[in-house]
């Protein structure tokens, strides 16, 4: 069974939603995160709906409307939403709150809004959706896990599926993650860039209209033993799926611009990808866990127009075949396989 | 009693984040729920945290909530009537 | 690949039981254990009973093998979930393939809380180790890691739904082959922000709740966890036990009226409930218990009464809440009552609906209020309704 990106939708760092832009110009940042640029959300959403949502709800709907939008579809079989941090501000707020307020005289907004499930509950109190409904929150395996769940829902029948990722960087999160050592220090070149984002994907056995690109397969990797597992896997992954890397036309990295970190990322370019042509797709996104929704957009993206962005310079097309390689601190790494319709 | 209904106008606003509205548009007797502005239970929910912060008013039994609530005006009265120190602005 | 999909072990701490043979027990001897807070620090503490698991973290800590600085749901999961692979017989060198997917919906939030205090007066204030397991997935992360499984691990989170979704999506993935055995549920602890977040909302009982009954005032929340080890036919002859069920249907709708209530006509019920059926194969005269989700708030009851109405009626199955035993566990909910409602299977008992005085005028049906034995409980149906209008229907059969 294939694994149609029927149409995408995508909030980013970048101009995502306008293609045009996306492919003229590229964003970059002068700090150590990485904001989306956010589109006037009253297109996708009426102010009586609006007022109570937070950023990471509107940007999560924004994508998942535009989404449904290109494909003609009103209501998908199945909406799945993954996300690490869930709502992050309204958690923050309803916190601070308690503590201020010493647990009195404290308003419900703020705290309903903060469960994990608010974005997909959301999208389907908006298109009026009884669908099967799940919202996956498995740190940085939270995308991977949820495409391993619509293949099994499209291999029971039911399809199209909606499913995006979704997370957020707050002053507060920033804060906290910032005294872990994570980010670059002000003035460096060396470290991670936080970022964010929303991307979603309907995803049908069948093509539809236009279908974007083929989802061939997604696998997830806890804790190996060292870099020769990492790369014998990869090279495991492609086999299955019927291929070797000599047929992978780019590889999307998951460089973040921290040494330590990007250790495990050096190994590879030294060895089984060095014949490959390879782009580090935090340097667009910054470094969330469900990144890998913006790589998935981005390579989707690609082996539709099968032209570079001007900004990306030397890649040669036309592409068939593109991997995906994410990993956060050398513990959950993932691979996600995608090819040309 | 004008200066509470008009203070309670912009004080719903805020509070309940209606941004396409200014206090000229809710009326003293429109209806806040379902039909006029539309607002729903959660509404409700902060409508009584807001009563309690700014003007020192328990409501402990939710039931009252559709008659305290129903207008402005209504909600000017329960203020009123429960003596409690209406803290207008000046 | 496809089922059955067996149910080969069962763990569960809940405020009526630290493991399984007790939780029974207190079920049998229809002993609750809601009652006034002790362990968390809340000024809700005089007015606002809960169903605490009866243990400080430093004992579940111990008894779990881990450091008592870990988040408290953390301690909850290891420990229900050692039990069921202690029960089950599971064996961690086996070469079949082990996922774990558990839920939960506060992660470290106990420790976030504490940090918080201090960092929300200076940023640079407070524990960083405090908040090193905050994420919902890190919790899960770190008792897989404490289990020893690696091959497959996940985290679900839809609110009051999460554990009973955990439990399908690893029966799922065992039939399509991907799995042997599933190690599934979840866990949730106390804690400030959700006594106050459901406060806020005015659905709280100041006094022992009422599910089902006319005079509800509300829910108490609770804490706890439950697994279950699902097994493959594989699995199952590696385990060399007799199962205690199977998994035998399960169905996911969403509500989608509002962002907490349920509808007044329980949609979102009603299709979780009927989607089960559809796919255990069943009508709804072969349901020999329903525990229900009763949570004892108006609304709930009456959503998922008024749902029961359409698709049972005339004929009603016995059904009861156990809630009004351990009070609303949240996140460990649907698997608190999955565990339950397979005790229910094994030993043909149906657990009455404590305090329920006056029923529901609106239904024709009332929930079981008295303990009944050497009942024949073939197929036990369990609902799981939750914010985000997240409903689930799971339906678990006697093999």
């Amino acid at each position: 069974m294939k694994i149609y990106i029927r149409s995408t939708g995508n909030i980013s760092p970048q101009n995502s939603l306008n293609k045009d832009l996306f492919f003229s110009t590229r964003l970059k940042t002068l700090n150590n995160y990485f904001k989306c640029p956010e589109p006037d959300y009253a297109s996708f959403v009426d102010s009586k709906m609006i007022r109570r949502m937070s950023r990471i709800v509107k940007m999560g709907i924004a994508a998942a409307m535009t989404c449904l939008r290109d494909a003609g579809i009103e209501n998908p079989s199945a909406i799945l939403t993954a996300t690490a941090y869930g709502c992050l501000e309204d958690s923050s707020a309803f916190l601070r709150r308690m503590i201020e307020f010493e647990e009195k005289m404290l308003s419900p907004t703020a705290f309903i809004q903060s469960t994990h499930n608010t974005v997909g509950a959301q999208i389907a109190l908006l298109l009026k959706s009884h669908s099967y409904n799940n919202t996956i929150v498995h740190s940085s395996f939270s995308f991977e896990n949820a495409l391993t769940e619509t293949g099994l829902l499209l291999q029971e029948g039911l399809g199209p599926v909606l499913v995006g990722a979704v997370d957020e960087i707050t002053d507060d999160r920033h804060s906290i993650l910032s005294r872990f050592g994570l980010y670059r220090k002000s003035g460096k070149s060396e470290g991670n860039i936080a970022g964010e984002g929303a991307s979603f994907f309907l995803m049908d056995s069948e093509p539809g209209n236009n279908p974007q690109a083929i989802l061939k397969d997604v696998q997830t990797m806890y804790n190996p033993e060292n870099a020769a597992v990492v790369q014998q896997s990869i090279l495991d992954f492609l086999q299955f799926n019927g291929f070797n890397m000599d047929q992978m036309d780019l590889i999307l990295t998951a460089h973040t611009g921290n040494q330590k970190l990007d250790e495990a990322d050096d190994q590879l370019l030294k060895t089984i990808f060095q014949h490959n042509p390879c782009y580090p797709y935090k340097s667009l996104c910054g470094d969330y866990p469900t990144a890998t929704g913006f790589a998935l957009w981005f390579a989707a993206l690609l082996l539709k127009v099968q032209k570079p962005p001007s900004w990306m310079e030397g890649y040669k097309f036309p592409m068939k075949n593109i991997l995906i390689h994410n990993h956060t601190g050398n513990d959950h790494h993932s691979f996600l396989l995608i090819s040309a319709c | 009693m004008d200066n509470l209904k008009e203070q309670l106008k912009e004080q719903i606003i805020e509070r309940l984040n209606l941004k396409d509205l200014k206090p000229a548009d809710i009326g003293d007797d429109q209806a806040l729920f379902v039909e006029g502005i539309g607002l729903d239970s959660i509404d409700a929910l902060e409508l009584i945290v807001l009563l309690q912060q700014e003007y020192n008013i328990k409501l402990s039994n939710a039931e009252d909530g559709p008659r305290v609530f129903h207008s402005v005006r209504t909600m000017a009265d329960y203020i009123t009537a429960n003596n409690a120190p209406a803290k207008v602005s000046t | 690949m496809s089922g059955p999909v067996f149910i080969a072990g069962l763990g569960i701490i809940t405020c009526i039981g630290n493991n399984l043979s007790t939780n029974l027990q207190s079920l049998d001897e229809g002993k609750s254990g809601i009652g006034k807070m002790q362990w968390l620090q809340s000024i809700h503490q005089g007015d606002l009973p809960v169903g605490e698991v009866k243990c400080s973290n430093a004992e579940l800590a111990a008894a779990a093998g881990l450091s008592p600085k870990l988040p408290r749901t953390a301690l909850l999961s290891a420990l229900a979930a050692q039990e069921a692979l202690l029960d089950a017989g599971w064996d961690k060198t086996s070469v079949l393939r082990t996922g774990f997917i558990s839920a939960n919906t506060v992660g470290g939030m106990d420790k976030t809380e504490k940090f918080f205090e201090l960092f929300s007066k200076d940023p640079a204030a407070g524990k960083l180790a405090d908040v090193v397991y905050h994420e919902c997935g890190a919790v899960t992360g770190l008792v897989a890691a404490h289990l020893g499984i690696r091959h497959f691990m996940s985290t679900v989170s839809t609110a009051c739904s999460s554990s009973a979704n955990a439990i399908f999506t690893g029966d799922r993935m065992i039939r399509a082959g991907l799995l042997d055995f599933a190690l599934v549920g979840g866990a949730d602890a106390l804690t400030r922000f959700t006594l106050n977040g459901f406060n806020t909302l005015m659905i709280l009982d100041k006094e022992l709740c009422r599910p089902f009954d006319e005079n509800r005032q509300g829910l108490n929340l609770g804490e706890g966890g439950a697994y279950l080890l699902l097994a493959s036919e594989k699995g199952l002859k590696q385990l060399n036990k007799k199962p205690y069920a199977c998994v035998s249907g399960y169905a996911n709708a969403n509500d989608a009226f509002h962002q907490t209530a349920s509808s007044p006509e329980g949609t979102g019920s009603f299709l979780a409930m009927k989607g089960a059926l559809d796919k255990a194969g069943k009508q709804p005269s072969d349901m020999d218990y329903i525990n229900l989700h009763g949570t004892g708030t108006l609304n709930n009851d009456i959503a998922e009464g008024t749902a029961i109405s359409r698709l049972f009626g005339p004929a009603y199955p016995k059904m009861s809440s156990t809630k009004a035993y351990t009070g609303h566990t949240l996140g460990a909910s649907g698997a608190v009552e999955a565990v339950y409602s397979v005790l229910a299977i094994q030993h043909g008992l149906i657990f009455p609906n404590l305090r329920l005085l006056t029923p529901m005028k609106e239904f024709p049906f009332r929930p079981v209020t008295i303990h009944l034995r050497n009942q024949r409980v073939q197929h036990v149906m369990s609902n799981s309704f939750g914010f985000g209008g997240n409903c689930t229907s799971l339906i678990f059969s006697a093999t």
